[in-house]
């Protein structure tokens, strides 16, 4: 079954179509990447399906719903989650504080339960930290709970935004370039978080410039250029396609590529 | 259990803070030598209440409000209209009082509440203006810019009257205030307002409806400068339309960020800077609001992020 899938989704910034008729189908539990060069519309892609600009054409379905529109706060009530290409931490808050907030839609206490600490939030806070710490063991930053979140180094805050992401217990995780800025072994580790929350059951889509890690975690590429499909398929498919060749990867990462393949 | 543990147990606690401000509350009385003292002291709570609300609002969900003593004008014109137009007597006019002030919270908070920073400070400040001119002119019930006389509240068959009860009454208020903010920052509502603060995008991607709980916590703030300005009416039992003018609402602000953003007892260091500082400088005559605003000035040049904050951190790196 496809959890999300994406039909014709347009949209244009005054005259350029930065997203144009894309369509996508992503099945239940896998690692779904999109990749393009520079300004191909990959975040633009993903700033539609998770609501935060609504597509001048086309539907968005998630989990069969057609949830074209709906709010951020909607979708992620519905089960899905995304991280920032640019971190979107709380730097104030500590680091089980910020995985805490990814809770919220599990919570259920209201402002005046809340303003006299009434025993009931004392429950739900205790179980909200027993999920985070959970969450934060998952991607092996547990011991940084109680530090101030803006205290972190990148690759730290790279996995605390992911940890208080699955905290939602999302359905469908949205990933905007999560290696972005990571050295070689931060990357290793992100490869395997990515492979242990597939084995949660989540399905992943994958925003990522690291083809290294595109081509060792997918199980189906999109290929975005100047907003249009080029190609989707299998890493296998999409690394030998002579299109995404020549159009998107170019002479430098063709060698690249070559290098993963061989 | 040994004695030392519970006492650490104890010193862990979320409301701890309150009570070393609680026995402070208690002792300094005995340092009163006249009325006046408790009628100063009474007016710091009183500021420190308004503060407070102001302090959920900005300190905790980074949304300005430049028009907040307008709610005080609700608070304090319901105690007054209340019993001598009304017929209600001053106790029900208060809580009355905190009820239309939610109300307008909610019917001004839902429109302007979707703007942002400058635009969020301005439509505020145009609602604190809006009222302190119906205030003015609605002169039948409020006396005009004259203003009017307010009664005593009656309590346990006993009207109070001079400074030392609304000591007792506005400190107490104070102490529960702090104890509902402290209760809030630890609570889903107070983590989703928090981090409202840093990002809105991530806190609406992780499931928080950002503009209710932007509307909550204004209404929340409301009604503690709706509460304060009833209480600032019966101490003075006389109230004009300055009470919700627009330099009160910046005084409030100042007081906030003065005092430091984020930290509850920060509103209350806060409102005792700009309400005893004005007290104490009058011997300056005529300079008396440039030196005002020259030590305003100075602590935010030093102390950036407020008093009670910078003050925090520079004993923390001592220690360290």
């Amino acid at each position: 079954m496809n959890v999300l899938c994406a039909e014709h989704l347009s949209i244009a910034f005054g005259g350029l179509r930065a997203v144009d008729a894309v369509s996508l189908e992503v099945p239940s539990g896998i690692v779904f990447s999109i990749i393009g060069p520079n300004g191909a519309g990959k975040t633009t892609l993903f700033n539609m399906i998770s609501g935060l600009c609504t597509p001048h054409d086309g539907y968005v379905r998630l989990c069969g719903d057609d949830v074209t529109g709906l709010a951020p706060e909607q979708l992620a009530r519905r089960g899905l989650s995304r991280t920032f290409q640019n971190l979107q931490i709380f730097p104030q808050m500590t680091v089980i504080e910020n995985v805490m907030v990814g809770r919220h839609r599990h919570e259920s206490t209201g402002i005046l339960a809340d303003l006299l600490h009434l025993p009931v939030v004392a429950r739900q806070n205790r179980r909200t930290r027993e999920a985070a710490t959970e969450a934060l063991s998952y991607v092996g930053i547990e011991a940084m709970a109680e530090r101030p979140a803006g205290s972190l180094a990148y690759g730290n805050l790279k996995r605390l935004e992911i940890a208080r992401a699955l905290a939602s217990e999302p359905t469908v995780l949205l990933l905007d370039e999560p290696a972005a800025g990571c050295n070689p072994v931060e990357t290793a580790e992100l490869e395997n978080i990515i492979r242990s929350i597939i084995g949660k059951g989540v399905t992943i889509v994958l925003v990522e410039h690291d083809m290294r890690l595109v081509m060792n975690v997918s199980d189906r590429i999109h290929v975005l250029a100047n907003g249009r499909t080029l190609a989707e398929g299998t890493a296998a498919e999409v690394r030998i396609n002579p299109a995404v060749i020549e159009a998107y990867l170019g002479a430098r990462a063709t060698r690249e590529v070559a290098g993963v393949a061989g | 259990m040994r004695p030392v543990d519970r006492f650490r147990g104890l010193a862990q606690h979320r409301l701890f803070s309150l009570v070393p401000l609680a026995v402070v509350i208690l002792l300094m009385p005995l340092m009163f030598t006249s009325a006046y003292y408790y009628r100063v002291a009474a007016l710091v709570f009183i500021f420190a209440i308004a503060a407070l609300g102001l302090n959920l609002l900005m300190g905790f969900a980074g949304q300005v409000s430049l028009g907040h003593a307008g709610f005080m004008g609700i608070g304090a014109y319901s105690v007054a209209i209340g019993p001598t137009h009304l017929g209600i007597s001053p106790l029900p006019s208060f809580v009355l009082g905190a009820m239309v002030s939610m109300l307008v919270a909610i019917v001004v908070g839902r429109p302007i509440l979707r703007l942002k920073g400058h635009y969020l400070a301005v439509a505020t400040l145009g609602f604190g203006v809006l009222l302190a001119i119906a205030f003015t002119n609605e002169a039948n019930w409020t006396g005009g810019p004259d203003g009017m006389t307010v009664r005593h509240l009656t309590l346990l068959g006993r009207p109070l009257r001079g400074a030392e009860p609304w000591y007792w009454i506005s400190a107490t208020t104070f102490l529960v205030g702090a104890a509902f903010a402290l209760n809030l920052i630890e609570s889903p509502t107070g983590r989703a307002l928090r981090g409202i603060h840093d990002s809105e995008i991530a806190t609406r991607m992780l499931g928080v409806d950002v503009a209710g709980k932007k509307l909550m916590i204004f209404v929340v703030a409301a009604v503690y400068a709706s509460v304060a300005g009833s209480y600032l009416a019966l101490l003075n039992s006389y109230i004009t339309p300055d009470v919700s003018g627009f330099l009160r609402s910046i005084e409030l602000v100042a007081m906030v960020v003065l005092g430091g953003m984020g930290s509850i007892s920060g509103s209350l260091v806060g409102a005792a800077v700009l309400v005893i500082l004005p007290q104490a400088l009058a011997l300056f005559h005529d300079y008396e609001h440039m030196m005002l605003g020259l030590i305003v000035m100075g602590v935010m040049i030093f102390l950036r992020r407020g008093i009670v904050p910078s003050v925090a951190a520079a004993f923390a790196q001592r220690r360290e």
